[in-house]
């Protein structure tokens, strides 16, 4: 068992070099942290800084070029990822983009098919089930996205700018939703984000990287209380938090 | 509270819109679709009629170009000798075994070409040889190798499926999204169901469209096999028709040759609107 002080993810010294033309690009510079399970860590940082980069490696689809990651009890979690770019299968309807990760796991269909119908109301797409990707628009193709990577309930949510194409009314239902499945689930996110808001609104702790290639500029606690409300974010802490963030991105 | 009636709302909103912007969608394309069939027929009624024409007042002896209606009844009497079923139904034989066996041999090589590039480059040099030689002068040294019977019209029809299917195999398979790749191996999938779950259905518009030229090419195969050297099949019976100076009997086997080829075609194209109707766009 691990106690609640053993982190679930380490972040060891990672670097990252893509090979090129001239020596290589570095994209992520001796990287290191800890993820303590049911943290919710949010990553910020400028363009081309890695964060996506740590994402595949922190899932295993790509080694590091120097340190590594390790988990707490030394056995990769189940991972659900929400990549960057839109990743729906466009021979399968919605339902069934959905449905995949427990189609790979072998669970019975007809039970997967009633857990992507809960998947399908929460992220709002009733009427469109069994629509093909096609008939979507960007901010829909996203929430399909994300009902596929809380499906198969993961203990470690992956997620790169998951809202990034969402208006702001879905948008904020959607994190009040990421939320509460993260406090119901007891689940470890990892999320990159551009925006400062929603790094303070949602997570416990956010990264900051650097500019090419990331390096860790800053670790902060967020000390907002939970349940996090509308009000908060017109609070002078949350505005002081904002501001440190802010300086030390630019 | 509002927030979700709002919510509601807009979906019903939507929904109706889809729909009623279906239904207009579809009664738009059946009138396109009937209007394509009706200048079809048009234009191959004309054809006829010039055809007709050019026959009578041409002055062509008929061993040149015989009349619609000769060729008519030139088939009549063909099909109730049950020579032309026969024939028929051996080049269908040749074509749809050397149309199955090439393709799949294709997919399964083409796979495996995809995949590894020492297979690749094992295979470079026969690959590109096998597409630069003409099947029409291979034809002949395969019948002196294997005979005049089906067998060498099988290899020259898998023979000549077999590139356009294993070149629309490497690219399908390759052209395939390195992020699907990528999600698939962060649900840990088995080599298995990446396989059918990700690469089958990602490369099958490309597949399909190399089975379509596979298809066509398969029947330009079976005939040039058989006018080579054979006593059988629709090429054999054109052989024959030329001899004897029966040229409508030339015409008979040709366009039952063409008649073939559209349903295999269209048999392709069934087969697409089947497995890739989530790729179907609206047409107008
Ligand atoms: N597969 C790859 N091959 C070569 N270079 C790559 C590859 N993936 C990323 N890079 C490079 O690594 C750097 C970091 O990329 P990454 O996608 O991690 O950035 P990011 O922080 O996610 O940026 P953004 O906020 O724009 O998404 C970039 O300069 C990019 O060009
Ligand atoms: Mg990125």
């Amino acid at each position: 068992m691990t106690s609640p002080t053993t982190p679930i993810l380490t972040v060891h010294n990672l670097s990252a070099v893509f090979p090129d033309n001239n020596g290589g690009l570095q994209a992520l510079d001796r990287v290191s942290f800890q993820v303590y399970p049911r943290e919710f860590l949010a990553v910020l940082g400028p363009s081309g800084s890695g964060k996506s980069t740590l994402l595949r490696i922190i899932a295993g689809l790509l080694q590091p070029t120097e340190g590594k990651v390790s988990f707490g009890d030394h056995r990769q979690p189940r991972i659900g990822m929400v990549f960057q770019q839109a990743t729906l299968m466009p021979w399968r309807t919605v339902i069934q983009n959905i449905m995949l990760p427990l189609e790979l796991d072998g669970t019975d269909p007809q039970q997967a098919r009633a857990r992507a119908r809960e998947l399908i109301d929460l992220v709002g797409l009733q009427s469109f089930e069994n629509h093909w990707p096609r008939e979507l628009s960007g901010g829909m193709a996203q929430r399909v996205a994300i009902a596929r990577a809380l499906i198969h309930d993961p203990d470690l949510l992956l997620l790169d700018e998951p809202f990034a194409s969402l208006d702001a009314l879905t948008r904020e239902r959607m994190w009040a939703e990421l939320l509460r499945i993260w406090q119901a689930r007891q689940k470890t996110v990892i999320m990159v984000t551009h925006s400062i808001s929603e790094a303070l609104f949602l997570a416990d702790r956010v990264i900051v990287f650097s500019a090419r290639p990331g390096r860790v500029k800053l670790d902060l606690n967020v000390d907002l209380p939970r349940p996090r409300t509308d009000e908060m974010r017109y609070t002078a802490h949350f505005g002081r938090l904002a501001r440190r963030l802010k300086d030390t991105i630019e | 509270m509002s927030l979700m009636v709002v919510h509601k709302l807009t979906q019903q909103f939507r929904r109706s819109v889809v729909l009623s912007s279906r239904g207009i969608m579809a009664t738009l394309t059946q009138r396109v679709i009937a209007l394509r069939s009706w200048l079809g027929g048009l234009s191959v009624l004309l054809f006829l009629a010039t055809w007709h024409l050019a026959t009578r007042y041409g002055g062509l002896p008929a061993f040149i170009l015989p009349s619609p209606a000769a060729v008519g009844q030139r088939f009549l009497r063909a099909v109730m000798e049950g020579l032309l079923i026969e024939h028929t139904l051996i080049t269908l034989l040749e074509v749809m075994v050397g149309l199955v066996t090439g393709a799949s041999l294709a997919t399964l090589i083409g796979y495996g070409v995809a995949k590894s590039r020492l297979l690749e480059n094992l295979l470079a040099p026969y690959l590109v040889a096998s597409q630069a030689i003409p099947m029409v002068a291979v034809a002949p040294l395969l019948i002196i190798w294997f005979g005049p019977g089906l067998f060498s019209k099988f290899l020259i029809c898998a023979l000549i499926v077999f590139f356009p299917v294993l070149i629309n195999t490497v690219v399908g398979v390759r052209a395939v999204p390195k992020v699907y790749y990528e999600l698939m191996r962060s649900l840990r999938a088995t080599r298995r169901q990446t396989l059918l779950k990700l690469e089958v259905p990602a490369a099958m518009p490309i597949l399909l469209g190399g089975l379509r030229i596979g298809a066509t090419l398969s029947v330009i195969g079976a005939v040039v096999g058989e006018l080579v050297g054979s006593d059988r099949g629709l090429g054999y019976l054109i052989y024959v028709g030329r001899s004897q100076y029966d040229t409508a009997l030339v015409f008979v086997a040709v366009f039952t040759l063409i008649a073939m080829a559209l349903g295999l075609y269209g048999l392709v194209t069934l087969l697409e609107k089947t497995l890739l109707a989530w790729q179907e766009q609206p047409r107008l």
